[in-house]
Parts: structure tokens; sequence; C-alpha cells
């Protein structure tokens, strides 16, 4: 058990997707424009990654090695898929704030990089975990960003609002703000790292 | 008209890295020298626009008269996985000296999303077939322009005595959102344009 909880660990801290290996940069910056939208991507992925992380970890046996990247990438875009049309017929306003960003999952380097990683080498449980502490801390990350994005572009964190939007820097709602908080943040990892 | 409209659109006013946030790994991985950041470029612009033109006659007349909407995903990154391949068999044995300076880019495109996301957003918008290509060259080629300006920017940053905790990818994530300001500046280009040559 003690095992399982390291896994985790490691997806959360020392291994955190965003602010540590750098990966799935497009929907980190592009869709933490607020708080709830950044925990939705990170929630949508995590489940991605946790369905083909566990699948993986039980076809690894019966895959021959030459073929094995575009069977773990139709493996990623089926649940993408499955993902998509869930996510169409009961939560339409993620979709439309998300947009193409849900079908985008399938490219994202995290979920192949785990596969490749971890859930090709390890037994199905312990990919299952591997998953769920990589989904947990891209989905920490994600919010944090949106979170902060939120504040200092709005006023409000999950549409809470702590001052008036008039005193709000709108820069960091648009792109820009994206690339600028996203750089300071990880300067502040780096920092605290040491 | 509506060509120019569409071109300039999509290199300057929607960047696709800078305003659309698609296309960011190779946009920070391969912008460290000006070379290697214009071979890629190359590779990106061949390869989006055979894509696209690929992707979009299967879902023209493969997925939609058999009603396979839903595969769209699944099919679309095989095809375009397959074609990365196809299209570095091809250059090896046509092109040798092409090859040796577009190859090492070529398996990196399979995973860059900005492939992906032009061939969905060419089917979302209803764009004809012409207008498809069209806006995925242009989409390349601002994805060219903001890689090359960004590695000549990243060139003279390694000179620039930089502040410990900043160091590595926080100050090229700033020095990405300056620039990114600086493409704010094109905003209302396109509702000029429009007026210009009449189409509103």
């Amino acid at each position: 058990m003690k095992n399982y909880l390291n896994i985790i660990k490691n997806g959360i801290t020392t291994e955190n997707p965003t602010f540590v290996l750098l990966l799935g940069m497009c929907p980190t910056l592009a869709t933490t424009s607020s708080a709830i939208n950044g925990m939705s991507m990170g929630l949508a992925t995590t489940f991605v990654l946790l369905c083909s992380n566990f699948v993986i970890s039980c076809i690894k046996s019966i895959t021959p090695d030459k073929v094995r990247i575009p069977v773990f990438v139709a493996v990623i875009a089926s649940f993408v898929t499955i993902l998509q049309m869930l996510i169409k017929a009961y939560l339409p306003t993620i979709d439309a704030s998300l947009g193409i960003f849900i079908p985008l999952i399938v490219v994202n380097c995290i979920i192949l990089g785990r596969a490749e990683a971890f859930a090709c080498k390890n037994d199905p449980l312990s990919s299952i975990f591997d998953g769920l502490g990589m989904g947990i801390g891209f989905t920490l990350a994600l919010t944090l960003l949106g979170a902060v994005r939120e504040l200092l572009g709005t006023g409000k964190i999950f549409d809470f609002t702590l001052y008036s939007d008039n005193y709000g820097m709108l820069l960091f709602v648009l792109a820009p703000g994206a690339f600028i908080s996203l750089g300071y943040l990880i300067a502040i990892v780096n920092k605290l790292k040491k | 008209m509506a060509y120019i409209l569409i071109f300039i659109t999509a290199i300057f006013v929607n960047n696709i890295v800078l305003s659309q946030f698609l296309g960011i790994c190779p946009f920070l991985g391969v912008s460290k020298k000006i070379d290697t950041a214009l071979g890629m470029s190359a590779a990106v612009a061949f390869v989006l626009t055979l894509a696209t033109v690929v992707t979009y006659l299967v879902q023209v007349y493969v997925l939609d008269p058999n009603g396979l909407g839903y595969l769209q995903t699944l099919a679309f990154i095989l095809i375009i996985a397959s074609l990365v391949q196809m299209v570095e068999i091809i250059l090896k044995k046509v092109s040798p000296p092409l090859y040796q300076a577009l190859g090492i880019f070529l398996p990196l495109i399979t995973t860059n999303c900005a492939v992906l996301g032009v061939a969905i957003l060419v089917i979302q918008n209803d764009m004809s077939l012409l207008e498809s290509v069209v806006y995925a060259f242009s989409t390349a080629l601002g994805f060219g322009l903001a890689l090359t300006v960004f590695a000549g920017i990243r060139e003279q940053l390694e000179l620039v005595d930089v502040p410990k905790g900043m160091q590595g990818m926080a100050i090229v994530l700033v020095t990405a959102g300056l620039l990114s300001l600086a493409f704010m500046g094109f905003s209302g280009v396109d509702g000029g344009l429009k007026i210009l040559f009449g189409l509103e």
C-alpha cells in the first residue's frame, strides 16, 4: 500500500507533469483562463490517463514491440472519443468552454509519455495509481494556474468575487497572461525545490 | 479576396502558437537556434498542408457519408501518424538532401497538436477544400514566423545574465508572453480588412 501512495505522491510533487516535467503545455496554457476551466481540463485528462494506463498495462505482453506506439495511440484515441461523447451529452457548458482541446487530449504528451515510461513496464494496478497521481498533479497545476489568472484578471476565484473586476488586469485572462503567469509559477517552484 | 483575408488572419491575427496555443511543445522545444527553427517550420508547413487535405477528404468522402463522424479523432490521428511515416520514407528515397534537413523533425510532428488541431478546426468551421488548403498553409507560415522570431530572441537571451530562479523554462515562458503581447497588436486588423475588401 505504501508503494502505491509513493507512486501517487511522485506524480503530484517529484515528477509533477506541468511544473517539473513541462509536458502537455498546450492545454495548460489554453484552458486556464479560469480556475474552473483549468480544473475541468485536468479532470478530463485524468480520466483518459487512468483508463489508457490500465488498458495499455493489460495488453503490454500481447503487443508486438514494433507497432507499440500506434497501438497505444489507438487506445488513447478511443478513450478520448468516449470522453468527448460523454461531455457533449452531459456537460454541454464544459464542452463549449474547452472546445477543440477535448479531442486534442489525444496528442497530450503526458498520456503517451506515461504509457511509454510506466504502463508498458508495470502491472495494471500500479499503472492505475500512476495515472491517478499524474492526473491529480496535472489537475492541481491547471487549477492553480487558472486560479492565479482568474484572480489577477478579474478579481474572482471559482466565480467567488474577492475584489471588483474594475481593478483586474485583463491581460492575465488573455493569451500573453498565460505564458507570463506560468513562467513565474515555474520560477517559484524552482525556488521552492532548492 | 476572401483567401487573402484567411491568409493574413491566420498568420498575424490568430497566430496558431501565440494566440491559439497549438503547437507549444515544438515552439518551446526547438527554438534554441534559428537554423533548427527554420527546418522545423519547413517540415511543419509540408506535413500540415498535406495532412489537412487528406483528413478533409477522408471526413467528407468516407466518414460523413457513412455516418462515422464519431470516429473523427481516432481516424485523424492515425492518418497523421501514418502520413508522417510515409513522407519520411518517400523523402529518404526521392530527395536525400531534403531528408537530411527535415528528417529529425518529422517524427516530432506526429505529436504536434497544431496538425491535428488544424485538421479538426477546418471541419468545425465548414471550410471548402481550397479554403482549408489556404488556411492550413498560412497557419503553418504563422507557426514558422513565431518560431523563427522566438528563436532569434532566445539566441540573444543566451548572452543575458538571468536571475537564478528565472533560469531555464521560466524566462523562456515570460519572453513568449511578451512576444504574444506584441502579436496582440494585430488584433482588429482582420475587421479592417473585411471592410476594405467589402466582405461585410
